[in-house]
C-alpha cells in the first residue's frame, strides 16, 4: 500500500520535472501569441538558452550567471523575431523557422569553437547547477503516513526553476487578466487597430510580448542544461518547444489549461519507460513507441474541431499596418 | 504595392539577401577565430573542384529541388507546407514497401517505376490529411504540418524498430533492396557510354527532379489548374467568387506538394541508402523552405537555389576536414540567415532600393 503510494508520488514527481520546460515554453508562446505574434521559434530559443546557460555557468561555476546568459541569448533571438515580424511585418512562420535553424546551427558552431568537444559543453561542477532545495522538516515529517512522503517526494526537493515554472503560470495569468498591461496585450492580439486608436503603441506592446516570451524560454533553457541536466549537448531541446506549442494550443491560449496539458505530456513521458514490455488487457504489449506521438495527435484532433474548439487570438499572425 | 522593376525583384533582391547571409556568417567565422575568406574558398573547392565533388553537389541539389518545389507549389496557393520533412519520410516508407514487396518477383526497372509511384503516393497522402483538415475542418495548416512531421518521425521509429526491422540486425533499418532495383548511378551510365567520371552518389533521381521542375512550371503557368491555384493564392474570396472550388484546390495543391517532397526519398533511399533508415530526410525538408524563398517559387529560381544549397552542403562537409573549429553546421547558420533575410525580412530593402532606382531613373531622364 505504502509502496504503491510512493510509486505514484515518484511518477508525479517525474511528471513535474519533465513538464517544467514545457510549462515555461508554453507560457512564453502564450504571451507572444496573445499579443498577436505567432511563435514557432520556441524550440530555437529554448535551445540557444540551454547552450548559453551551460557555456557561461561552467566558467565561474555560478548557476545565476548561467541563467542570466540564457535569458539574454533567448531574448536576443526573440528580438530578431520581433524585428522581422513587428518592425518589418515579415512572415511570422518563416521568421520562426529561421530562428529554429539558426539556433540549431549556432549552438554547435560556437560550442565546438569554445570547447572543442563535438558540440558538448565540458563536465560541470556541482555548484554550477541549480541544486534541489530540501524544504524544512522533510526528515521530521517523513514518518507521517501518506502526507509525509507527499511532502518529501513531490513538494520538496526540486530545484528552484521548477518552482519558478509553476509561479510563471500564476504570474502570466495575473498579468494577462488582472493588469492594464495584460488587457492591452490581449487587445493587441485581437484588435490592434482599436488599441492604436486609443493612443497605445501596438509595436511596443508586441515587442514586450515577444521579449517576455524570450525571458521565459531562456529560463526553460537554463532548466534543461544547468538544473535538470548537467551540461549542453547538441539538439538537447529535442522537440520540447514544439510540444509546448502543442500544449499551448490544447490549452486554448489560456494559462491554466495549458498547464494541465503540459502536465499531461510530462506524465506520458514519465510513464512511457515504465510501460515498456508491459502486457495490457486487450491491446497486448504496450505500444510505447507510439506514446511520444500523442501530444501531436491530440493537437491535430483538437485543431480539427473533433472535440472542443481551439480559438486563437483573432489578429494572430497578421502584421499591423498603421493607417496614415 | 510593388515598386521594383522585375529584374531587381528576381535578381537583385535574392543576391543582396545571399550576400548579407554570407557576410553575417563571415562575421561569425571571424569571431570564432578563423579566416572567412579561406572558409569560403574551401567550400567552393569542396563543392566544385575536387574530383567527384560536383557529383556530390548535384546529388544534394536533387534533394533540394524536390523539397523546394514542394514548398513552392503549396505557396502559390498561399499555403505554408512546412511538413516536407515528414512527407519525405513517408515517401521513403512508400519506396521501401514497394521494394520489399516486389523486388523478389519483378524485374528491376518495374520495381523502380512502382517505387517512384510509391514515394509520390505516400508523400501525397501525408500532405493530403493536413490539406483536408485545413479545407474542411479549419485547422491551421502550419501547425498541422509541424505536428505531422513529429508523427511521421514517430511512425518511422515504431515501424523500423518493429515490424519492418530486418531480422538479425540490432539497428532500426529494413533489409537491403535487391541490387537490380536501385536507381542507376550517373557515373555508371556515363561509364557505359565511355565517359569516365569520378564515383559519386549522383543518380537518375537528378533527372527526375529536373523533369519535376519542368512539370511544375507547366502545371502552374500553363494549365487551367495552375491559373486557378495562383488566383487562389492572390485572393481566396475572389477565387471562390469566380467559381474556383477553393476547398478542393487546397487539398489537391497539398497532395501535389507532398508528392514532390516524397520523391526526395527516391534520391536518398532508392539512389543511395538502398534500405530504409531513420532520419534520412536530415532537415532537407526544411531547407526546401529556404530554396523556395531564394528561388522566388519559380522552377528556374528553384534550380539555381538548389544548386546553391547543394554547393553549400557539399562544401560545408569539406569544412570538417580543413578546419578544427568550423564544421558543417556552419551551413545551418547560413541557411537560417538566408531564410531570415529572404523570407522574414523580405521587405526590409524594398523601399530603400526602390528609392535608389527611382532616383536613378529620374536622373537619367
Amino acid at each position: 500500500m505504502i509502496e504503491t503510494w510512493v510509486d505514484i508520488l515518484r511518477i508525479l514527481d517525474g511528471t513535474l520535472r519533465l513538464a517544467t520546460p514545457l510549462i515555461l515554453c508554453a507560457m512564453a508562446g502564450l504571451v507572444s501569441e496573445r499579443s498577436g505574434v505567432i511563435d514557432i521559434g520556441l524550440e530555437g530559443k529554448l535551445l540557444i538558452g540551454a547552450f548559453a546557460a551551460a557555456s557561461v555557468a561552467v566558467l565561474p561555476g555560478s548557476p545565476w550567471l548561467g541563467l542570466g546568459a540564457a535569458i539574454v541569448a533567448s531574448v536576443v533571438f526573440s528580438l530578431i523575431h520581433g524585428f522581422a515580424c513587428i518592425t518589418h511585418r515579415g512572415e511570422q512562420i518563416i521568421s520562426g523557422v529561421a530562428v529554429n535553424i539558426l539556433a540549431s546551427g549556432l549552438t554547435v558552431v560556437i560550442g565546438i569553437a569554445l570547447f572543442r568537444q563535438g558540440g558538448q559543453t565540458p563536465p560541470m561542477p556541482p555548484d554550477a547547477r541549480f541544486r534541489p532545495i530540501d524544504w524544512p522538516l522533510t526528515e521530521t515529517l517523513g514518518d507521517v503516513p501518506i502526507l509525509g512522503p507527499l511532502y518529501a517526494e513531490l513538494i520538496s526537493g526540486h530545484n528552484l526553476l521548477v518552482y519558478v515554472a509553476l509561479a510563471s503560470v500564476v504570474l502570466v495569468w495575473w498579468m494577462l487578466f488582472r493588469t492594464t498591461f495584460g488587457l492591452r496585450l490581449r487587445a493587441v492580439g485581437e484588435a490592434p487597430a482599436a488599441v492604436d486608436s486609443a493612443g497605445v503603441s501596438v509595436t511596443w506592446l508586441r515587442y514586450r510580448g515577444v521579449m517576455i516570451a524570450g525571458v521565459l524560454c531562456g529560463i526553460a533553457g537554463a532548466y534543461l542544461s544547468i538544473a535538470h541536466g548537467a551540461g549542453f549537448f547538441r539538439e538537447m531541446s529535442a522537440g520540447k518547444g514544439f510540444i509546448a506549442l502543442a500544449a499551448m494550443i490544447l490549452g486554448n491560449w489560456r494559462p491554466g489549461i495549458a498547464l494541465l496539458a503540459c502536465l499531461l505530456f510530462g506524465f506520458l513521458e514519465t510513464v512511457t519507460p515504465r510501460l515498456q514490455g508491459l502486457e495490457l488487457p486487450l491491446i497486448g504489449e504496450a505500444p510505447t513507441a507510439l506514446i511520444p506521438m500523442l501530444p501531436y495527435i491530440f493537437t491535430v484532433i483538437l485543431l480539427a474541431g473533433f472535440f472542443g474548439r481551439a480559438i486563437p487570438p483573432r489578429a494572430l499572425g497578421t502584421p499591423y499596418v498603421k493607417e496614415h | 504595392m510593388n515598386p521594383l522593376p522585375r529584374w531587381a525583384e528576381i535578381g537583385l533582391i535574392p543576391l543582396i539577401n545571399l550576400t548579407l547571409a554570407l557576410l553575417v556568417s563571415g562575421v561569425v567565422i571571424a569571431l570564432i577565430g578563423e579566416d572567412p575568406i579561406r572558409a569560403l574558398n574551401v567550400m567552393i573547392q569542396g563543392a566544385f573542384v575536387y574530383p567527384g565533388s560536383l557529383g556530390y553537389t548535384l546529388y544534394y541539389t536533387t534533394n533540394f529541388m524536390f523539397t523546394g518545389l514542394a514548398v513552392a507549389v503549396a505557396f502559390h496557393a498561399m499555403l505554408f507546407n512546412i511538413g516536407g520533412e515528414g512527407q519525405a519520410m513517408l515517401g521513403g516508407l512508400g519506396v521501401a514497401l514497394v521494394c520489399i514487396a516486389l523486388d523478389p518477383f519483378l524485374p528491376g526497372f518495374l520495381v523502380i517505376l512502382t517505387a517512384i509511384g510509391g514515394a509520390a503516393l505516400f508523400g501525397a497522402a501525408w500532405a493530403f490529411i493536413p490539406g483536408w483538415l485545413q479545407a474542411y475542418r479549419g485547422s491551421h495548416i502550419v501547425i498541422t504540418t509541424i505536428m505531422f512531421n513529429f508523427i511521421a518521425s514517430g511512425v518511422m521509429v515504431w515501424l523500423l524498430s518493429g515490424v519492418m526491422m530486418s531480422s538479425g540486425q540490432g539497428s532500426p533499418q529494413t533489409r537491403q533492396f535487391a541490387p537490380e532495383a536501385l536507381m542507376p548511378k550517373i557515373h555508371d551510365i556515363l561509364g557505359a557510354v565511355g565517359i569516365k567520371t569520378a564515383n559519386s552518389p549522383l543518380n537518375l533521381s537528378f533527372l527526375l527532379a529536373l523533369l519535376a521542375c519542368v512539370g511544375v512550371w507547366v502545371l502552374i503557368w500553363r494549365t487551367k489548374f495552375g491559373y486557378a491555384l495562383r488566383a487562389m493564392g492572390h485572393s481566396e474570396p475572389a477565387a471562390a467568387y469566380a467559381g474556383i472550388p477553393v476547398k478542393r484546390m487546397i487539398v489537391v495543391a497539398m497532395a501535389i506538394s507532398g508528392a514532390l517532397a516524397g520523391c526526395m526519398a527516391l534520391n536518398e533511399i532508392l539512389g543511395v541508402q538502398h534500405k530504409l533508415v531513420l532520419n534520412f530526410s536530415a532537415g532537407y525538408g526544411f531547407t526546401g523552405i529556404a530554396v523556395a524563398l531564394m528561388g522566388r517559387n519559380h522552377p528556374v529560381g528553384i534550380v539555381l537555389a538548389s544548386l546553391l544549397f547543394g554547393a553549400l552542403f557539399q562544401g560545408g562537409a569539406e569544412l570538417d576536414f580543413e578546419f578544427k573549429s568550423i564544421t558543417r553546421e556552419m551551413v545551418l547558420v547560413i541557411q537560417g540567415l538566408i531564410i531570415l533575410f529572404s523570407g522574414a525580412l523580405a521587405y526590409m530593402f524594398t523601399p530603400w532600393l526602390a528609392r535608389i532606382l527611382v532616383q536613378r531613373r529620374a536622373a537619367n531622364a
